[in-house]
């Protein structure tokens, strides 16, 4: 599953009679036509917008790992990688 | 309050503006003003349950900080010393940012965002962190992970949402002023139910680095107020190029109290009939009309039109900002910071359990929505299409614009609904940011400015204008503010008006 | 094997040598203390944003021109979402439908000297993956994991060969050529044992002739030239055994085992990634202007093919000495500077790729980091000409020279290596070996010419190989006469 999310046999029953009817809502766009019309990704007609080679701060290493629900030695723990 | 005819001042519900003159006449200070607004939120913050998180010491400390410049007679910025609310998906370094997700309750930014950095150097005075739904999607806080923010007006009823927290805090007089995210609707609308102003600006004007990002291309931070004026000040301290972000705009910024002159004289304002169906509500439309004439009591020029894709707006939005979140919404995986489902054999199941435990229905269905929407074979059907579609939209409003000055429209369907009400049904909640979510989707400046009351609750009229018009709709919202006195509606258990 | 040929495609991941990351400030200096390196941004905080660094734009500029592509006039950056824990948003910021450049090529040779061409089908920005290092976890405890993010956010430029390549061997003398080009351009030092240089390969076979492709799999964990031949080499037997057999070949990502020579599967292509792209919304479009890329093309430093050309050309040399000398640009910079300071092109090419080569590999030292610059090389070869030091001896000094980093004059005089050129000062001992060695003398004189090279060989060894050997040969032609 792509969305990296366990539901259970509830909740897809439920979401999956919800996006049905969400998508079947959505089904609306099909009367424009919009051969000819470009898509709209950015409102905001900025482009080249860049930062310099610069090298700034890090972040403090207590800062890095402040969160972290699983550390050991510097780096962030996880189970076993397949 | 009893006592017959002495009655106190009540700080808390002051304006921005006012109280500012007061701290500079000396005759209240910052730490007097903040002891006012804390304590108006221990009388009533029980019921009203605007914040996820206070910091009273640090709005203490700030505001005695301010009293010190008072004292050796510096000048101080526009908002020093002012008690403000931050939603709680902007990061301010060392309180929690939780979005109002279980994922996220713990989580401590290291950084500020530069809304967050710019309120500082305003020094004003910042109490803490208000309940949104979660990762601001919702229309009704009812979505928090943690509890429903309750409407001041009435508790049985919602605030709005997403920034439900920070329209029912100004409204509820537990704080002055308010920061919300707007990707919908999500300042404006509570900004209706509660009574208070509202504002999202042009997209690009205020910084995003530092919002927990939801829709990227739609969202927006703006000021929650109880005035116009204090929405220029508010907008006047956020906005401006950030370089942090890219979507930033590069462009000199006007002092946006400039534009509060009360005078729309000869102003043309569009009412798209798009947004006034055959069922809106007759209390609404009743009051979305008055306003209108007093408008033209103004001597503006009302005319109706049309943006004739509205109708797809919804669902333009019910894809792209699903589509956007459920990228967006991938990182809180349980490795680097929030929740992690404990006793995972393997870092997928890690993954899944994490997520699934740490996200609520509202998010979970929106990533499953986003992420069909963008998958393989699906992608020009829905996502694709969508973003052409909203290029009609967005040439809707260019073409009304040629016309007009602003478009005039109720800000939502209804006055604030019961708890409750909508949460069975998506499409219905949904449905509570008809009027708003266009201007999200063409990056328009909107703002909700109080029209009065119908049943005893508050209604907005919306302004929607051309990007970086931001100054025509103060200037509107100033004009009919001036001439009704509808903002100086409080709460009924709060006394009304603070004289300004 | 001859009734197949393989079908190679390669697509390389450089790291590009800024001094920041791709979308934040960082550094990207290789080998820091584990998760040092690393900001709110790449570290994927909640609320940052990307930042384009606009050097990773020009070095890809770069880069594209070197291998003839066509510059995209617009182009723009894309969501590839996957979930894996080295990556930081669960997504990475890379280019799908308009890359940066486009329609290439590579012309490389193969070491029979045969000339091949390579389309380059895209080259494209995107930013690295941190590393994750796996651990076997306690007695009773399970395996686990450990992430470093420093790595996270180091610019990748992507390139894409076309299916162009037909062997093994072709496939890593493409990969030494882009390698070369690369390095040229300035913009990474392309090492593939620290990863700065990564190779996946799409291998297929089919019968010879035949038109339509076969089958692909795609080989990653690369992780040397060596590796790439072998592995493609292995991959291709695999594959036309699998024929031979009447079995299917099956359209799977396999990954290279070193140690047991062998590919295996890691998934196949129903496991393949769904990576849902979608425009980044984060960042603004890239409009490549004409006049940027004009400036770029202006700077962009000589390329190994015309250098190539050029050394032909202007210095006459050898064809093996002009390809190893234009490998890297280092080798190649100092082979120039030596020769404007000792215009004697083949002199200073076999010192460069004789002794001086066999010294920093013996020392592990980069050429731009030897202490003998071209100019202390070159007054050696000076000293050499007129007379002042033997080549022999002058061996031994470039090695002193090389170790101590001293100036060759410094090292003949400390150690009295001038070559002994005073008849006077050789005559005694030109006359101790003949009386030493009567009977090589007799030899000799009966006409065996050959025994001089002997006598001489004596006198050098008196003196320490100090004297000049052409004057003691006209010494003993002359006592002997």
């Amino acid at each position: 599953m792509l969305a990296r999310l366990d539901l259970s046999e509830e909740e897809i029953g439920l979401y999956t009679a919800q996006l049905a009817k969400i998508l079947e809502y959505a089904a609306v766009l099909n009367q424009p036509d919009t051969s000819e019309v470009p898509p709209t990704a950015h409102v905001l007609p900025l482009q080249n917008v860049f930062r310099e080679d610069l090298v700034g701060e890090h972040l403090a290493p207590e800062d890095v790992l402040a969160n972290a629900p699983e550390k050991e030695e510097g780096y962030f723990k996880v189970p076993r990688v397949f | 309050m009893e006592g017959g005819g002495f009655k106190p001042v009540r700080f808390y519900d002051l304006t921005a503006h006012r109280l500012r003159e007061l701290l500079l006449r000396r005759e209240i200070s910052a730490v007097e003003l903040c002891r006012s607004v804390l304590n108006r939120i221990d009388e009533v913050e029980g019921r009203v349950k605007a914040y996820i998180t206070l910091d009273r010491e640090g709005a203490l400390r700030q505001a005695a900080a301010v009293d010190r410049q008072l004292q050796n007679g510096r000048e101080l910025p526009p908002l020093a010393g002012i008690p403000f609310a931050i939603k709680d998906n902007m990061c301010l370094r060392g309180l929690p940012a939780t979005c109002s997700s279980r994922i996220l309750r713990n989580w401590v930014p290291p950084y500020d965002a530069t809304v967050v950095e710019k309120l500082k150097d305003q020094q004003a005075v910042i109490l803490g962190k208000t309940n949104l739904d979660e990762f601001a999607m919702g229309s009704s806080t009812e979505h928090s992970a943690f509890f429903t923010t309750r409407n001041p007006w009435d508790p049985k009823r919602v605030p709005g949402g997403s920034s439900g927290g920070s329209a029912a805090a100004v409204a509820a007089g537990t704080a002055v002023c308010a920061l919300g995210s707007d990707t919908g609707g999500s300042i404006r609308q509570p900004a209706s139910f509660c009574g208070v102003v509202g504002m999202k600006p042009t997209y690009g004007l205020v910084s995003r680095y530092g919002l927990v990002a939801f829709a990227s291309s739609l969202d927006q931070v703006g000021p929650l107020t109880r005035d116009v004026t204090d929405c220029a000040l508010v907008l006047n301290a956020i906005c401006g190029h950030d370089h942090r972000d890219s979507t930033s705009v590069p462009k000199e910024v006007p002092d946006f109290t400039s534009f509060l002159v009360d005078d729309v004289k000869g102003m043309r304002i569009g009412l798209p009939r798009e947004y006034f169906p055959p069922g809106l509500d007759d209390g609404v439309r009743r009051v979305v009309m008055e306003a209108v004439s007093v408008l033209e009591t103004l001597g503006a020029h009302v005319e109706e039109t049309s943006l004739p894709h509205t109708g797809y707006a919804l669902p333009v939005y019910y894809l792209i900002a699903p589509a956007e979140a459920s990228s967006n919404l991938a990182r809180y995986d349980g490795v680097r910071y929030g929740y992690r489902a404990p006793g995972s054999e393997d870092v997928l199941e890690m993954f899944r359990a994490s997520r699934s435990r740490g996200f609520g229905a509202e998010v979970k269905r929106r990533i499953m929505l986003g992420t069909y929407a963008l998958s393989a074979g699906y992608y020009d059907a829905y996502y694709l299409k969508a973003l052409k579609v909203r290029t009609l939209i967005r040439r809707d409003f260019d073409e009304a614009f040629e016309k007009f000055d602003a478009l005039l429209s109720p800000t939502a369907p209804e006055t604030a609904f019961a708890i409750g009400a909508k949460t069975e049904d998506p499409i219905r909640m949904y449905l509570s940011d008809i009027f708003t979510l266009a201007a999200n989707l063409a990056g328009l400046p909107g703002v909700s400015v109080p029209a009065g009351l119908v049943a005893g609750l508050p209604i907005g009229v919306q302004f929607i204008g051309k990007p970086f018009a931001e100054g025509t709709l103060l200037r509107m919202g100033f004009a009919f503010e001036q001439s009704t006195g509808h903002h100086r509606h409080r709460p009924p258990d709060t006394p009304g008006g603070d004289g300004s | 094997m001859n009734k197949y040929e393989a079908v190679i495609g390669l697509e390389v991941h450089v790291e590009l040598d800024t001094d920041a990351k791709i979308f934040c400030p960082s550094s990207t200096v290789f080998g820091a203390r584990h998760n040092a390196q690393v900001c709110p941004v790449c570290l994927g905080l909640p609320g940052t944003l990307p930042v384009l660094n606009r050097k990773v734009v020009e070095y890809g500029i770069r880069v594209a021109l070197a291998l003839d592509c066509s510059l995209a006039r617009f182009s723009k950056f894309d969501r590839k979402n996957y979930f894996y824990p080295d990556l930081p948003k669960n997504y990475q910021i890379s280019q799908f439908d308009l890359p940066l450049a486009y329609e290439g090529r590579l012309d490389y040779e193969t070491d029979d000297g045969a000339r091949h061409r390579c389309g380059v089908v895209r080259v494209h920005m995107e930013e690295d993956a941190g590393k994750l290092i796996h651990r076997a976890g306690a007695a009773n405890a399970p395996p686990y994991s450990l992430v470093d993010y420093n790595r996270t956010g180091v610019p990748l430029l992507e390139i894409v060969s076309a299916p162009d390549i037909r062997s093994a061997e072709e496939a890593r003398a493409y990969l030494n050529e882009l390698k070369t080009v690369i390095q040229y351009t300035g913009v990474s030092d392309c090492k593939m044992e620290e990863g700065s240089l990564r190779c996946d390969a799409n291998v297929s076979v089919r019968p010879r002739g035949e038109e339509i492709l076969g089958t692909k799999a795609e080989i990653k964990n690369l992780n040397s030239f060596r590796a790439v031949q072998r592995a493609l080499e292995y991959e291709i037997d695999r594959q036309i055994g699998r024929l031979e057999a009447g079995q299917r070949i099956v359209q799977e990502t396999r990954s290279w085992d070193e140690e047991k020579a062998v590919t295996v599967s890691m998934r196949s292509k129903e496991e393949a990634h769904d990576y849902r792209y979608f425009p980044e919304p984060d960042l603004v479009p890239l409009v490549i202007s004409p006049s940027w890329v004009e400036d770029v093309r202006r700077a962009l430093p000589e390329l190994p093919q015309t250098k190539r050309e050029r050394y032909l050309k202007e210095f006459r040399l050898p064809p093996h000495d002009i390809r190893v000398l234009t490998a890297s640009p280092g080798l190649a910079r100092y082979f120039e500077e030596g020769v404007r300071l000792f215009p004697e092109p083949k002199a200073v090419a076999n010192w460069v790729l004789g002794d001086l080569s066999r010294l920093l590999n013996a020392a592990q030292v980069k050429i731009e980091d030897c202490r003998v610059r071209p100019a202390d090389l070159c007054d050696l070869l000076r000293l050499i000409g007129d007379g002042t030091v033997s080549g022999k001896i002058a061996k031994a000094v470039l090695e002193e020279m090389f170790t101590s980093g001293k100036e060759a004059r410094t090292v003949i005089a400390e150690k009295g290596l001038v070559q002994i050129t005073d008849a006077g000062a050789l005559k005694e001992v030109v006359d101790e070996v003949i009386a030493g060695h009567p009977d090589t003398v007799q030899d000799y004189r009966n006409g065996k010419t050959r025994a001089l090279g002997f006598l001489v060989g004596q006198v050098m060894k008196s003196t320490g190989g100090r004297a000049n050997p052409s004057l003691v040969n006209d010494l003993l032609k002359e006592r002997l006469g």
